[in-house]
């Protein structure tokens, strides 16, 4: 890159000086927290939201006039490296669901002036929060064969039907839902987007208990739900581009492998403490250190790869083919390392709850418990294979039809 | 592929297409054919002097580019794609790096320039069994008027038949398995008491046995300091790793399109098979570990040439991880292509049979993870 982001880069490094409270300096995981609830931050922590949307650092990337900082992707990491050495966060990547991740960047390519205007900046501000309306019970991987109705009335939309594994739905304050508009249609021809407000008679949430105790995600019932014409994302009954184009997104949310905490004790410290060494330093059980050190070299492997895709695109990180391999990849990498973590801990890495457990052991059950989502949501490992085989190397579909 | 610059992108280009034209697995297959004692054809090696690959790493100073081991790593791609036979790893990359980190200006002056012109071919010779283990290293050398008495057997040495002089690392003090008391020598292939016999592997490359009976070498040629060879040897090795990691990406992404190809075009049940769910995710599997694997190679070959501390972490990481990938691929080529990836008529049982010598040269999978985990400490 031979543009020169010195300049840019005290610019930041000045405005963070001025702007992020030192309050909030290691409290990542607090604000994360208390981010994923509705109206969570206080005080500083909202005073640092209220900085970052007026400076449109919160979607550095967007243009200016709808709440963002129409920054470059290079400035954009700029702004992340930033941030990351202060210690600060982008709170609205959770504030808002799938606002900033997913809604916004499909709006920004398929809205109209009007639904930019309307939806961007309370996105940007981090104020609005959005869930998306994609599975149904009978569609899942086969998402287009989805059977919400979704009919037009005037002005209106009115939608019937159920969505499930809807993120965050009993806490959002918008939904973009994927409905069929044509049932005579073949699927993927009769379906588009629309989006609609959750506080209304029409909607109603339930959400579900996981393995890990957790309810990250929903049930959504509509019964005769309204949506504005003037919300249907791209042309009626093309929805299915918009969809395709909104997983595109959502895969490339999905390439990190990241565990949740990230100063966690590394492995091998911990694998040491509790299995021992020999008088050589080397850990006492020969196959768990193999192990261990397989799946550190994939980690590395996994960041190293996203790092030269990112520099082949030169900056330019928008959705790419390579985000299915990435997504199995993060996956494969953070399930294994969970696995790894609970093996090592041997029985006191079981724990459900209580004083005997530690605070990290039980937060690796949960972790360990819902990364199993992983390789199903977001398109599951299969789907993704079938992506690669399909769209990267250009195999004839594969048994599936439709 | 890593950000190349533009002489970068015109040497893996011009080694892309110099390659598939003047060097296809066809001719190792006339090579292997012929049962050529040296296992590559002299016109092959000729042409990649003629191009310039021998001095990628050498100072202009001495005749190279001095481009650097990720540059040195594109050619070695390519030539890992088709197979092609030649001393260029074994003698412009391990031989000239063992004298460019070890050698004195005279020992410089006097072996560089021949590399570059193809000359003089200087190979490694170090292992004495058949596991890589170079602080096991046991042959004796011992102080005579002249300087050094080597007596003893150096084995699976590559290009050994067409070497003009090895690197030969030596036990000055000490015992085997100990990491002070190796000294490293240059010797001559043309000293009294050096004799060589050809061992025919799998990979029909030309290797040899090397012995040294009472031969004498001068102490000026010792590479490095007498007793203290491993500093040397291990850093060459890496690079020597390092750049094995590229030929093996190669090779096994040459296997990839094989594959690829043949899934694409060969019928059965009335539709081509890459149609076949199981045989797409098959394919969709290589591709992300082909994929994964070329950003640690070439995050390997950086370090290197970045002069990086964690230099010895990204290789052992790509030696064991490209070796995966290369072992699953080369597999699978010939489980892809049925009955027919069985023939020696065809290819694939070539890229099988490199496949496991490349994996075994200086250090397996299994060598590697154990020497990832020491560096990280546990």
């Amino acid at each position: 890159m031979s543009e020169d982001l010195t300049a840019f880069r005290s610019e930041v490094s000045d405005w963070l000086k001025a702007s992020f409270p030192t309050s909030l300096k290691g409290k990542a995981a607090e604000i994360v927290e208390a981010s994923s609830e509705r109206d969570g931050l206080k005080g500083d922590a909202l005073a640092w939201r209220k900085a970052l949307a007026a400076k449109g650092y919160g979607a550095p990337t967007w243009p200016t006039e709808y709440g963002g900082a129409g920054l470059s992707h290079p400035e954009a990491k700029v702004v992340g490296e930033e941030m990351a050495k202060v210690g600060a966060i982008n709170p609205m990547i959770i504030l808002t669901g799938m606002g900033i991740t997913m809604v916004g960047p499909t709006v920004l390519e398929y809205g109209t002036d009007e639904q930019k205007a309307k939806h961007l900046p309370g996105i940007a501000s981090g104020e609005v929060r959005w869930c998306l309306g994609l599975s149904e019970p009978n569609a899942g991987s086969d998402l287009a064969s989805l059977s919400t109705k979704a009919v037009l009335d005037g002005d209106n939309i009115v939608l019937n039907g159920q969505k499930v594994w809807t993120s965050g739905a009993d806490k959002s304050d918008w939904c973009g839902a994927v409905v069929r508009t044509n049932p005579d249609a073949k699927k993927r021809d009769g379906i588009s987007f629309v989006m609609l407000t959750m506080d209304q008679v029409g909607v109603e949430t339930r959400p579900i208990k996981l393995i890990s105790g957790s309810s990250p995600f929903c049930e959504t019932f509509f019964n005769d739900a309204l949506a504005e014409k003037a919300d249907l994302l791209g042309k009626q009954n093309d929805g299915w581009s918009v969809v395709k184009r909104l997983l595109q997104h959502e895969r490339q949310s999905q390439t990190s492998a990241r565990s949740t905490s990230g100063k966690s004790e590394p492995l091998q410290d911990m694998a040491k403490r509790f299995v021992g060494t020999d008088e050589a330093g080397r850990l006492d059980d020969p196959d768990l250190r193999s192990r261990i050190t397989t799946h550190l070299m994939d980690s590395r492997l996994h960041s190293l790869t996203v790092d030269r895709i990112t520099a082949e695109a030169r900056g330019n990180v928008e959705v790419s083919a390579a985000a299915s391999i990435l997504k199995n990849s993060a996956t494969n990498v953070a399930q294994i390392r969970a696995e790894l973590h609970m093996e090592i801990a041997g029985s006191q890495g079981l724990g459900w709850d209580g004083d005997e457990f530690g605070s990290a052991e039980l937060e690796n059950v949960r972790n360990w418990l819902f990364g199993k989502a992983m390789s199903i949501y977001g398109g599951s490992s299969e789907v993704q294979k079938n992506i690669i085989s399909k769209n990267i190397l250009g195999l004839p579909e594969t048994t599936q039809k439709g | 592929m890593a950000a190349l610059n533009e002489e970068q992108t015109m040497i893996r280009d011009q080694a892309k297409s110099w390659v598939a034209e003047q060097a296809p697995v066809r001719n190792f297959r006339e090579v292997r054919d012929s049962g050529a004692e040296l296992a590559f054809a002299p016109k092959t090696w000729q042409g990649m002097v003629d191009m310039g690959w021998t001095g990628i790493i050498i100072p202009e100073e001495f005749g190279g580019s001095d481009l650097g081991y990720l540059t040195f790593g594109l050619v070695l791609e390519e030539t890992g794609r088709h197979l092609t036979a030649s001393p260029l790893f074994a003698s412009a990359l391990v031989g000239a790096s063992a004298i460019l980190l070890g050698g004195n200006e005279a020992i410089k002056q006097a072996v560089l320039p021949g590399i570059v012109s193809g000359e003089q071919i200087v190979t490694l010779a170090l292992e004495e069994g058949p596991r890589h283990k170079p602080e096991a290293t046991a042959l004796p050398a011992v102080k005579s008027s002249a300087g050094f008495k080597l007596n003893g057997n150096k084995t699976f040495v590559a290009e050994g038949m067409a070497a003009t002089s090895y690197i030969v690392p030596a036990r000055t003090s000490g015992k085997a398995g100990d990491a002070n008391g190796i000294t490293l020598f240059l010797v001559d292939a043309d000293t009294k008491g050096v004799s060589r016999n050809p061992m025919h592997m799998i990979d029909c490359r030309g290797y040899a046995n090397v012995s040294f009976a009472n031969v004498e070498v001068d102490a000026g040629n010792i590479l490095g300091e007498l007793e203290q060879g491993l500093m040397v040897l291990e850093p060459v090795l890496d690079r020597a790793r390092a750049g094995l990691c590229a030929e093996m990406h190669g090779t096994a992404a040459q296997a990839f399109d094989m594959a690829l190809d043949y899934l694409k075009t060969r019928v059965q049940f009335g539709q081509v098979i890459g149609s076949f769910q199981a045989l797409g995710h098959r394919a969709a599997d290589l591709y992300t570990a082909k994929e994964l694997t070329r950003s640690c190679f070439e995050a390997a070959l950086k370090a290197i040439d970045d002069g990086a501390d964690d230099a010895p972490e990204m290789v052992a990481m790509s030696k064991a991880r490209v070796g995966q990938f290369l072992r699953d691929m080369s597999d699978q080529v010939i489980q892809i292509h049925g009955g027919i990836g069985m023939t020696d008529e065809f290819d694939a049982g070539f890229y099988l049979k490199r496949a496991r010598t490349l994996e075994t040269a200086y250090g397996n999978q299994a060598y590697h993870r154990d020497r990832y985990a020491t560096l990280l400490g546990f």
